[in-house]
């Protein structure tokens, strides 16, 4: 279920202003992430896969800085690794989901009549499931996969961006630019694209970063259940399945350090996703 | 009219979904009569002849679709792959873990974040409210798996005050064994149910009919008892709905965590021994129970704003 968090809690400036350092630190955790993820072979002490039996579920502290799992395998490295799947996973189910979401929200804004009514029906429907359905049927249908998840995960996202897509469009077209072009000869298509899109850019922007949070946490679900990238993989979810047999024996590590990890990278985006959402809507 | 408008919808909208539910099954990549068959040896023409016979795979997809939601209006879901038995009672004898532990997750949530939220708009702006306001954004972020493997490693494993996994035996024992489950499946709940509660007090607060009752001399347990946290109601029940109708059908995790064999871990089983019938049951009953939970609160808000009431008649 999608919740909105567009909405902030606090709105005075002043209180906004003193509140300015989480948003700092959010953007160095994602970074972080990022680089984590581009410069991967570069950082990691260790290869993700490199198992070494004589070291099995080793404590955090020195040669394993955070520790090893059941194979021996440094955490550490696999944490930096899985920044791939995790963070790539959630991007491109985020693209697939706005160009579809943008896609049907403004052809319905712009058509209006029949269009919109179909249009908005079909969403309406989607949007009354529970996403995880979607993804489970998809998933049922053409079995597990990393590719299967994220494009499940993806028809299941889309109805939410196209109808917040919709509502900002229909009131971004009865403003007099729109008209005016129009007048101008300008093509539908054309004036959607290049002229309307970018004015709602800046208000989609928020939104779509904390969805990519709430993305990045259903697919790591997901992966814990083994429905997404099958192991050797070291995506997040998939991490913190692997680390259960530990738990139950009272070895911790390997399961909550990558479920730390999510949660942080989480709880980042959605900080900077509220911020965003503030500081570039201002002008409405 | 209300009413039987949603019901066109709802009707309407279970024979789309149900006919979307039978056409993934029926597009599913593999013959069913190997699944069905299991083991090659059986692979015989009179064998396969037969299956398919018994499961009227040679008639066409709408005729297959339409003995298949007739079965279905009959209460017959058709009978496990994997079980060999009919899904209705595969169903029948899962259902009650899963129900039991939406139910406790339900009151959990609405207990808690009711009160979370209604502290934290009365306190609004202290110390108190910068807290609860910081923890529930903090736990909608992290997802419900991570959750309850640091409820298990914490409170299972090293206190040992729960059970690691298990649905536990008779009343007490299964309370006693779905409380960190709950606690699980409730804690994004809490936070948002919190955060709406507080949101619209908040807005109730500054309200003309708030202000009169303070300035009559009112108690102000009374002015918020009576007056604001009555006129919040509508949003907060609404919200409690929609999240517990999604609840119904989000137990997966937490179950396949936790060892309990409800519903959403028969459809992980299920999907991962491609038994189609009872994945279909699933996915229908999780739409079905969406539906139902959805329309119920719809059903309940005009009772509670006679406003929505007055403008539905008119």
């Amino acid at each position: 279920m999608t919740v909105d968090l567009t909405t902030p809690v606090l709105t005075a400036t002043s209180i906004r202003r003193r509140h300015e350092w989480p948003f700092y630190l959010s953007a160095g955790v994602l970074a972080l992430a990022v680089i984590a993820a581009v410069f991967a072979p570069l950082i990691s002490p260790y290869s993700p896969s490199e198992t070494d039996f004589s070291a099995i579920w080793q404590p955090a502290g020195g040669a394993h800085w955070l520790g090893t799992d059941q194979l021996g395998r440094d955490l550490l490295s696999r944490i930096i690794y899985g920044a791939r799947p995790s963070l790539l996973g959630a991007i491109a189910l985020l693209a697939i989901a706005t160009v579809l979401g943008v896609a049907i929200g403004i052809t319905a804004a712009w058509h209006r009549g029949w269009v919109d009514t179909a249009l908005s029906r079909v969403t309406d429907v989607m949007f009354a499931f529970p996403g995880l359905l979607f993804v489970v049927l998809v998933i049922a249908v053409f079995d597990r996969g990393q590719l299967t998840s994220v494009l499940g995960m993806a028809l299941a996202y889309a109805p939410a961006i196209a109808k917040f897509t919709r509502s900002i469009a229909l009131e971004e077209i009865t403003r007099p630019y729109v008209d005016a072009y129009r007048l101008q000869g300008v093509g539908g298509l054309v004036l959607c694209v290049r002229y309307l899109l970018p004015n709602l850019l800046p208000t989609l922007v928020g939104y779509l970063v904390v969805l990519f949070g709430e993305g990045l946490m259903s697919l790591a679900s997901l992966n814990f259940l083994g429905f997404g990238s099958q192991p050797p993989s070291s995506e997040w979810g998939l991490m913190v399945e692997e680390g259960r047999t530990g738990v139950i024996q009272g070895i911790v590590g390997p399961a909550l350090v990558p479920g730390l990890t999510i949660a942080l990278v989480v709880v980042a985006t959605n900080v900077l996703g509220v911020r965003l959402s503030d500081k570039l809507a201002v002008r409405r | 009219m209300i009413a039987l408008r949603r019901l066109g919808a709802m009707v309407a909208t279970l024979v789309i979904s149900s006919f979307v539910i039978f056409g993934g099954m029926y597009a599913a990549p593999g013959d069913p009569v190997s699944f069905l068959i299991g083991n090659p040896e059986n692979m015989t023409p009179e064998r396969i002849a037969a299956v398919r016979a018994e499961y009227h795979l040679d008639l066409s997809f709408i005729s297959q679709y339409l003995i298949w939601a007739k079965d279905l209006l009959q209460g017959d879901f058709g009978s496990s792959m994997v079980y060999q038995q009919p899904v209705t009672d595969l169903l029948g004898t899962r259902l009650p873990v899963t129900l039991s532990l939406v139910t406790y997750a339900a009151v959990l949530f609405i207990v808690i974040g009711v009160f979370l939220g209604v502290l934290s708009a009365l306190r609004r702006g202290t110390a108190v409210d910068a807290l609860i306001t910081g923890v529930t954004t903090f736990a909608t972020s992290i997802p419900n798996f991570v959750v309850a493997v640091v409820l298990i490693s914490v409170f299972a494993v090293k206190l040992r005050w729960f059970a690691v996994s298990g649905p536990g035996e008779g009343f007490f024992g299964r309370i006693h064994h779905l409380t960190l489950p709950a606690i699980a499946l409730a804690l994004g709940a809490i936070a948002v149910v919190s955060r709406v509660t507080r949101q619209t007090m908040v807005e109730q607060q500054t309200l003309d009919h708030v202000e009169a009752a303070r300035s009559y001399g009112l108690s102000s347990r009374k002015t918020v008892l009576r007056h604001v946290l009555r006129n919040s109601l509508g949003p907060v029940i609404t919200m409690c709905g929609l999240i517990l109708a999604g609840m119904l059908a989000g137990t997966v995790v937490v179950e396949s965590v936790f060892g309990l064999n409800g519903i959403g871990s028969l459809l992980v089983e299920a999907i991962n021994t491609h038994d189609f019938p009872v994945v279909q049951a699933i996915l229908l009953y999780m739409v079905i129970a969406y539906m139902v939970v959805t329309i119920l609160v719809d059903l309940i808000y005009p009772l509670l704003d006679a406003r929505v009431l007055a403008g539905s008649e008119s």
